[in-house]
This record gives structure tokens, C-alpha cells and sequence, in this order.
């Protein structure tokens, strides 16, 4: 019996579950070093925010920072730059919603229309993403600019004053997060829309629903999975964002990552900055848990 | 009238992709510009120079240097940890799955500002508030990196059907040689893939690095510098190369597989 067990090739050597994986303690060797980086550099971190957000606010880099539970931080945070925090909130919503329909159409084409193009045209979405994000941007700068074509050509319609400038206004903030995130939103949409089958839609037809009410009743419903995770995979980066409204705007379109980003390595002020951080994270958890729970429960309906 | 309503919306989705492409064409026309100013940015006239001498502005090539450096090491260090961790959740039995699937989702759903502020906050209570820089820095992109990787590879080895593996198995081959011989060739390109990905991101990161970078400066922190003063048009050229080596290894990768999917049928 033992010799038999000893040449049998085809039993695996480790044992199996149903799934095919296999037990033992090779899996967790495997997973050792990327959770111990992960939880040394992500969740610890995560910690120390939280710490030096309680922090006394009378402390400074140089001196060092007291641990005194400041819990005040937060309100005083919050009145200080609520503008920047809804700003930011509202301007990620926003472009959210316009990557959302220019990426619904993008990836609705690439997955039904575009035949044997359709892995080039994919291949064509992701391929201006690889050059740099703020030489990109800087580029809107300059299409965007006073006296560019597009202020002049929308001035010449009346649309813009005389005097009216897109830069240093919420369109140009906007239409940069927009323009930025966009591959976030389509490559989702893409996965989703792509395994709809064709027939759901071509049985709806027959059933004499027009192409609007059928593209209501099935094609959106069946894409929700990816419109759920493609407006969080660009929500939540837009929010944080504050490369666009720098670039793009002005003092005046300042969002919450630019208050961030200034309050740490202009101001100094470690406990303000760590305080807003995890106010953002909260909103953004809160909205995120609403917004997943909501389009979760309509899915079923 | 029929033919525009039958295609319409394959109209309006290349209209959006050439959208996409209206900056892309900018930086390659302003890689060719000669400025009359350094403060007025806009086309004034047609010249090489910005080509034939790309290190012109000063500092600019040490930064692109700083970057490609941290991005290989980053790009290595993120696709060893994420590929054995892909493995792992693919092939293997272990308690906490969950709490894994959890662990590898939430850095990719943190805004950068948060990673970026609790990571320098972790430095400065640590002590190294006066050592910013190359370590700091790769620390934090090998960390932001490893989720994408698994994620990719994971996908990749998930779509893959063990029959080969069953095949050598039955042939007598050690499960070394059919790891070697067949399961890493069958995930190569998945792990090539993660490791372009790791390195794009990598390359291509401000926010995080920005707060986390001390004196050391990254290419895109270059450019976040000149932006504010004047833009040498040589960024544009590297803007420019950019795109055409991301272009070249797409266009590479379709048309191997194309190729592989020929010899195959």
C-alpha cells in the first residue's frame, strides 16, 4: 500500500478543498511579505494619521507634537475650510457625472459597435493615460488659455463675454477632472457592458419596446455593476485631487487636497492637516456606503 | 440618414476618444515649439532644438532620472510581493480571505491625499521627518503598486484552466518543472503587464510623492515645479516619448498576441 502512494503521479501532493486550492502553510508564505509591506505602510499609517490629528495644535514639527486627545481639531477643521471639503465633494460628484455619460457612450461603442476595432479602440482609451498626468494638464492650460482657440471661438458665439475666461474657473477645474479620470470610468463600464448578451436587447426589440425603452429596461440595468464601480473608482480620486484646480484654477476653486497638501508642507500644521485628511476619508466612506447600498438595492429591484 | 442613425453612437464614441487625444496632440506640437518667451506659452514658431538637446533645462534630466530609478526598483519590489500574493489567493487555502480581499481593495479606493498624509505622518512620528526622500518614496510606491499587481495577475491566473498543469502532472513532471515549464510561462504576460502598470504609476505619481519626498526631486515634481515659473519645452518631449513608447508596447503586445493566436489555429 505505501509503494503504490509513493509512485502514483497523478495525485497532487498537498491536499485539495472542493475549489482546488491547496491547504497548507505554503499559502500563507506566499502572502507574508506583501501584508507585512501592506500593514507596515498602509494600515499603521493609518494609525499615526489618526494620532497626530488628536495631537495638541500649539506643537510644531521642530518642537515636537503633544499627544493630548485635541478633539477640537476636527470642528475647528471643518469651520475653518468647509468651502474647500463641499467644493471638492461637489466638483467630484459633478465630473463624476460627466465621465460618466462621455465614458457610458465610449464604452457602449467600443463593446457593441466596434467590431473587429474593438481591441484597438480599447488599446486607444488607455494609451494617452500613459503620458504623464500634469504634462496632460498643462496641456489643457494652454487649450484652455485666454487668448486660445477655444475662449476666442466661444466668445465669437457669444456663449463667453467679451472680457470671460475659461481658466481660473470651475468649468476648467471641472472639465480637467473630468478629462483626467476618464479611463477610470470606461474600463469598468467596458467589463460590464461587454457581457451583456446581445439577445436580451434583440428580445426586447421583438417585443416591440423601442430602442430607448429598451436600452432603459435592459441594457442600463444589466451595466450597473459597472457604472457602480466605475463612478467610485473615479469619485474617489477626483475628490482627493487637487492637481487640476491648481493647474486650471484659481484661489478661488481651491479643493480640499490643495488645503492638505499647504497646511503640511507650507504650514506646518500637522494636526489641522492630519484632521481634514480623515474628515475626506469619512465623507468619502459615508457617501460611498450610502451610494453602494442604494444602487445595490435597485439592482434587485 | 439611415447610415448616421445606425452608426451614432459609434460616432459619438470615436468623438470622445479623440477627445481624449486633443492634449496628447498639443504636447507633441509644443515638443516642436520655439517660445519667444519662457513666461508666454503658445506656439511661436518651428524648431528642433527641444529635441536635439532634451537636457537643456537645468535639472530636468537628473529628475527624470530619480524617476526611472525608483520606478524599477518600486516596479520589482511591488511584482515580486503582489504576483506571490496573487498566487496565493488563487491557489491557495488560508483563513482570512476576506479580511485579504479587504486589505488588497482599500488602497486602490483611498484618495492619494489620504495615503500620502498618513504616510508622512507615520515617517515624522518614526523620526525620519529629516530623511525624506529616495527610501521614503519607494516605500510608499512599492505599497501603492502591490494591490494593482495582484489584482492583475490574479485575474490572469483566475482565467486560466489547470488542464496543462493536470497534463504534465500525468507526465511525470515534478510539480518544480511544472511550475516553471508551464504554469509561470501561461502567467507571464499577466506579471508583464502588473509590472508596466506598477511602473506607470509609479513613474507617474505626485501627490503621494510629493508630500513624502523631502529635498529629493522626481520628475513629476519637476514639471509641478516649472509650472509655476515657465515651462521648458523639453518637458513636452518627454511628454512626447512618453506616449510613444506606451504606444509601441501596446501595439507590440496586441500584435504578439495576434500572432500566438495565429500560430495556434
Amino acid at each position: 500500500m505505501a509503494s503504490t502512494a509513493g509512485v502514483a503521479p497523478a495525485t497532487p501532493a498537498p491536499a485539495s478543498d472542493e475549489s482546488g486550492r491547496r491547504r497548507g502553510l505554503t499559502g500563507y508564505f506566499l502572502l507574508v511579505p506583501g501584508v507585512v509591506w501592506l500593514a507596515l505602510f498602509f494600515v499603521i499609517p493609518f494609525y499615526s494619521l489618526v494620532a497626530a490629528s488628536l495631537f495638541d495644535p500649539s506643537g510644531s514639527v521642530v518642537s515636537g507634537y503633544e499627544m493630548t486627545f485635541h478633539f477640537q481639531n476636527y470642528p475647528d477643521a471643518i469651520r475653518e475650510y468647509w468651502e474647500p471639503l463641499v467644493r471638492s465633494l461637489w466638483y467630484a460628484g459633478l465630473s463624476t457625472l460627466f465621465c460618466l455619460i462621455l465614458g457610458y457612450v465610449l464604452a457602449y461603442a467600443i463593446a457593441f459597435k466596434a467590431g473587429r476595432w474593438k481591441n484597438l479602440m480599447l488599446v486607444l482609451v488607455i494609451a494617452p493615460f500613459f503620458t504623464s498626468f500634469l504634462i496632460r494638464t498643462l496641456s489643457w492650460k494652454l487649450i484652455l488659455a485666454d487668448d486660445g482657440f477655444v475662449v476666442n471661438a466661444l466668445q465669437a458665439v457669444h456663449i463667453l463675454g467679451a472680457e470671460g475666461r475659461l481658466l481660473a474657473t470651475p468649468v476648467a477645474v471641472i472639465a480637467g477632472i473630468t478629462y483626467n479620470f476618464l479611463p477610470f470610468m470606461v474600463l469598468p463600464l467596458f467589463a460590464s457592458i461587454d457581457k451583456i448578451d446581445h439577445r436580451l436587447i434583440e428580445a426586447s426589440s421583438d417585443l416591440y419596446a423601442n430602442p430607448f425603452v429598451g436600452f432603459w429596461k435592459v441594457t442600463w440595468p444589466l451595466s450597473l455593476p459597472g457604472v457602480v464601480s466605475g463612478t467610485l473608482l473615479t469619485f474617489i480620486p477626483a475628490a482627493g485631487d487637487y492637481i487640476n484646480a491648481q493647474l486650471l484654477g484659481s484661489p478661488n476653486q481651491r479643493m480640499v487636497g490643495n488645503v492638505i497638501q499647504n497646511l503640511f508642507t507650507n504650514a506646518n500644521d500637522y494636526p489641522a492637516a492630519s484632521a481634514l485628511s480623515m474628515i475626506l476619508m469619512i465623507l468619502i466612506i459615508g457617501m460611498v456606503l450610502v451610494y453602494v447600498r442604494r444602487a445595490g438595492t435597485e439592482e434587485l429591484l | 440618414m439611415r447610415w448616421l442613425r445606425n452608426n451614432l453612437v459609434l460616432l459619438l464614441g470615436i468623438a470622445v476618444l479623440i477627445y481624449t487625444f486633443i492634449p496628447i496632440f498639443v504636447v507633441v506640437l509644443m515638443s516642436f515649439n520655439d517660445p519667444s518667451s519662457r513666461l508666454i506659452y503658445r506656439f511661436d514658431g518651428f524648431t528642433l532644438d527641444n529635441w536635439l538637446h532634451p537636457c537643456a533645462p537645468e535639472g530636468m534630466c537628473s529628475s527624470l532620472g530619480t524617476s526611472i530609478e525608483i520606478a524599477l526598483v518600486a516596479t520589482i519590489g511591488s511584482t515580486i510581493l503582489g504576483t506571490l500574493m496573487a498566487f496565493a489567493l488563487v491557489r491557495h487555502d488560508f483563513a482570512g480571505r476576506s479580511s485579504m480581499n479587504l486589505l488588497i481593495f482599500l488602497p486602490m479606493a483611498t484618495p492619494e491625499i489620504v495615503m500620502g498624509s498618513s504616510l508622512l505622518a507615520l515617517f515624522v512620528a518614526a523620526g525620519f521627518a529629516g530623511q525624506l526622500g529616495f527610501w521614503t518614496i519607494l516605500i510608499a510606491h512599492i505599497m501603492f503598486c502591490i494591490s494593482f499587481v495582484v489584482v492583475t495577475v490574479r485575474s490572469r491566473l483566475a482565467g486560466m484552466d489547470d488542464n496543462l498543469e493536470q497534463a504534465a502532472m500525468d507526465l511525470y513532471a515534478t510539480p518544480r518543472q511544472t511550475f516553471w515549464r508551464v504554469t509561470f510561462p501561461l502567467v507571464f504576460p499577466g506579471i508583464l503587464g502588473a509590472a508596466l502598470l506598477s511602473f506607470s504609476l509609479s513613474f507617474d505619481d505626485f501627490i503621494i510623492t510629493n508630500l513624502n519626498a523631502g529635498n529629493t526631486t522626481t520628475f513629476p515634481m519637476y514639471v509641478w515645479g516649472v509650472a509655476q515659473r515657465g515651462i521648458p519645452m523639453q518637458v513636452n518631449v518627454v511628454g512626447t516619448v512618453m506616449f510613444m513608447i506606451s504606444v509601441l508596447i501596446v501595439v507590440g503586445g496586441e500584435v504578439n498576441t495576434r500572432r500566438r493566436a495565429r500560430a495556434l489555429a
